[in-house]
């Protein structure tokens, strides 16, 4: 009987949310669509090969068509920690851990199920079924909830333009949609970042760990974590010492709000009728006292 | 050419409707409405006051500094960062501002859902301040949105992010403002002396509240569920899958507090314009919205409570943000509402307002917590507004002010509502004629 009801409910919000919200629902805000599946492309990044040559870091900003990585062949770069900007969609760093250094390259994670996605009110960002999550110039109003909500805190906004835009790694997108890999796979010379479809990265990932029982931590960063990720990592040691947030929630970041946006398309739904039922209880009583009152009178 | 129109010795006499609308009526008509406007443009008393010299410096500094906003980009006059995307311009006007109109809604539905009469009197000015606030907050988003140009994408745009808790709220925050324009509209038929369109505008008004009601509860509750995307980033005291239940409730009695504090103020400054017997009745209002407060404050209180069990959150209040999350709770919460049950049980106006005054700081520190000041508390750079965005706050603030006195003095915002009373009277003596009318 409780189930019943359940499914009632979620009927009717399902009626109401395509009803209401029109095509532009896609059913997407009651989770009926789950959002591509691994087949889209991504990145398999491995931490115990990378060398800290930044060819990445150059490779993507001629793609593009970005500012020249800055210090770009100094080594005192790797002193600070740097994040990604408006003019670098991606950085490498370097990490002190229990085995030595380790480098790690940086960019934007290309989630499944992504949080600046479903945060988006224009879909000015999207997921595409090849693997990027790209943004659009002509949607976006510059609200800035994506940057609030990535929990890897990826958009970049440009705050010094009359005209700014959000910024961050597109997957190579073009290049992904004409049959090439991504310019910071291509360029990589010790082959770090491997390019293919997230299904297969993750078998290799997995052979990898089989192989080399002793130089990987057995897990891979980006399979479960805000729900999977098409950029994974590889490491020797535990991914918080690379400066990775391992307290994510194992959930697509979507599902955070997904309740809400039920019950509030059921409050909008049954509250008018709801408020108008009271309105005329209220001014049927209204009419009895005064007529009561009228005979009093009398 | 106002000048010119100003210098006709004129009296304004009231517009009424030709009866038989032809051309020449239409353009005498017109001709007379534009005169009407233009003379009630001027404004009516000193102009020199300290505060429009103080308030008047404010507006025109903060025009500037709009200004090389949009020349320079937000980067030059604001200190928002790639960390911290939402300052002042997010938190403080948008967050806060809007729990702070909350008194609208509730109001609306007190007064024409319950039919409780004795807050009627205060409905017009409630609902003005209401619309006033959205108007103006709408236009401070303009300001920190990076692309205002695409505000409308939303709304008409082939591009609906339903997803979003974001696109909820952008379409219920327009969608209200309209029905309070809706909800206020009658005064503004009354202003210019339509009396038919008046009743028209009053025919609408029981329709928009209903919305009005609907659409707050949709938004208000939905400016927390924003901030459930922000897991991990936002400080767990006060991060909870129960903040767009508790943004709701803290907007019932912020709302409620902002109109009695709003009322004790425009006592005394528009105190021409409201009429005796809403003056002796004042009190009376304050008690009981008092009481309302009470009540949407403890199921707060108790909302906070759960909160700390349900999220296995209380071993954070020994630490540096449980001081300050217990200053916001106790000490703007728990005591406003305190003070609002002694001072409602004894009638203490004083008291009363004292613990509106209270209520109002707590929400605001609880609005301004979860947006900016717990918002990634760890940060070793934590975002703290410029000067500049301080400014345009206040800029936001006074303009809205002058607007809300300009409508004050000139529309029966205070006056008991002719119509609607005639409209009661004759219908309690069951005659019907004015409907033929």
């Amino acid at each position: 009987m409780d189930i019943r009801r359940r499914d009632f409910l979620k009927l009717t919000g399902l009626a109401a949310a395509t009803g209401i919200l029109g095509p532009g629902g896609n059913g997407r805000v009651l989770g009926a669509e789950t959002g591509p599946k691994d087949d889209g492309y991504g990145l398999l990044i491995d931490t115990t090969r990378c060398v800290g040559c930044r060819s990445c870091e150059l490779a993507c900003a001629e793609a593009n068509g970005l500012k020249e990585p800055e210090q770009f062949g100094d080594e005192a770069i790797f002193q600070r920690v740097r994040t990604t900007s408006p003019d670098a969609f991606t950085v490498v760093n370097r990490y002190e851990t229990q085995k030595g250094q380790v480098f790690r390259k940086q960019q934007c994670m290309h989630c499944l199920q992504p949080a600046c996605e479903s945060a988006c009110l224009v879909r000015a960002l999207r997921k595409h079924p090849e693997g990027p999550v790209t943004w659009n110039d002509k949607k976006c109003l510059g609200c800035r909830y994506c940057m609030i909500s990535c929990p890897f805190d990826v958009p970049k906004f440009e705050y010094n333009s009359p005209n700014p835009r959000i910024r961050k790694c597109t997957l190579c997108f073009e290049r992904v949609k004409a049959g090439k890999q991504t310019a910071c796979a291509e360029a990589c010379p010790v082959e770090a970042i491997r390019f293919g479809k997230r299904s297969e990265l993750l078998e290799t990932a997995k052979t990898r760990i089989y192989q080399n029982q002793d130089s990987y931590v057995h897990s891979i960063y980006g399979e479960h974590e805000a729900g999977g990720t098409s950029v994974m990592y590889l490491s020797a040691v535990p991914f918080e010492q690379l400066g990775l947030n391992t307290g994510l929630d194992k959930k697509p970041y979507p599902e955070l709000t997904q309740e809400y946006l039920h019950n509030i398309v059921l409050v909008d739904l049954f509250f008018p009728i709801f408020l108008l039922g009271i309105s005329y209880a209220v001014k049927g009583r209204e009419k009895e006292i005064k007529a009561q009152t009228r005979e009093e009178e009398r | 050419m106002k000048r010119q129109d100003s210098k006709m010795p004129m009296r304004v006499e009231p517009l009424r409707r030709a009866t038989r609308p032809s051309f020449r009526a239409l353009s005498t008509e017109f001709a007379r409405f534009v005169r009407f406007i233009l003379e009630e443009l001027k404004p009516k008393g000193k102009i020199l006051t300290p505060f429009n010299v103080i308030t008047g410096v404010i507006i025109l500094v903060g025009l500037v500094i709009i200004v090389v906003r949009f020349a320079k980009g937000l980067g030059a006059v604001t200190n928002l960062s790639q960390e911290f995307p939402w300052g002042l311009w997010i938190g403080f006007d948008v967050v806060t501002g809007v729990a702070f109109a909350g008194g609208a809604y509730v109001l609306t539905f007190m007064v024409y859902i319950l039919g409780l009469e004795k807050y009627h009197p205060i409905a017009r000015i409630t609902v003005l301040n209401g619309f006033l606030a959205y108007a103006f907050y709408a236009g401070a988003l303009l300001l920190d949105i990076g692309r205002p140009w695409h505000i409308f994408n939303p709304i008409i745009g082939n591009s609906f992010g339903a997803a979003s808790v974001m696109f909820l709220v952008a379409w219920h925050f327009f969608l209200y403002t309209v029905a309070e324009f809706v909800e206020f509209s009658p005064a503004i038929g009354e202003w210019l002396g339509y009396r038919r369109l008046t009743r028209i505008l009053q025919s609408l008004t029981l329709a928009a509240v209903i919305f009005g009601i609907m659409l707050s509860t949709g938004h208000q509750s939905g400016l927390g569920a924003l901030f459930l995307m922000a897991k991990g980033k936002l400080h767990p005291l006060w991060y909870s899958s129960l903040l767009p239940v508790s943004f709701f409730v803290s907007s019932i009695f912020a709302g409620l507090s902002m109109v009695i504090l709003e009322g004790t103020i425009s006592e005394r400054v528009f105190s021409d314009r409201i009429p005796g017997t809403h003056k002796a009745s004042h009190g009376e209002i304050v008690v009981g919205l008092s009481r309302v407060c009470v009540g949407a404050m403890f199921v707060y209180l108790f909302l906070e409570v759960a909160k700390l069990i349900n999220e296995g959150t209380i071993g954070y209040l020994a630490t540096p943000m449980g001081a300050w999350y217990l200053l916001e709770v106790l000490g703007f919460m728990l005591i406003p509402a305190g003070l609002f049950l002694l001072g409602a049980r004894s009638a203490n106006l004083f008291m009363l307002k004292i613990a509106a005054f209270g209520t109002v700081l707590g929400v605001a520190l609880n609005r301004l917590n979860v947006s900016i000041i717990a918002y990634k508390w760890n940060a070793p750079f934590h975002y703290v507004p410029s000067w500049m965005e301080i400014w345009v706050t206040l800029a936001v603030i006074s303009a809205e002010i002058w607007a809300l006195r300009w409508i004050v003095r000139r529309m029966p915002v205070y006056e008991e509502h002719e119509e609607h009373l005639d409209v009661e009277e004759l219908s309690v003596k069951e005659g019907v004629q004015w409907k033929a009318m």
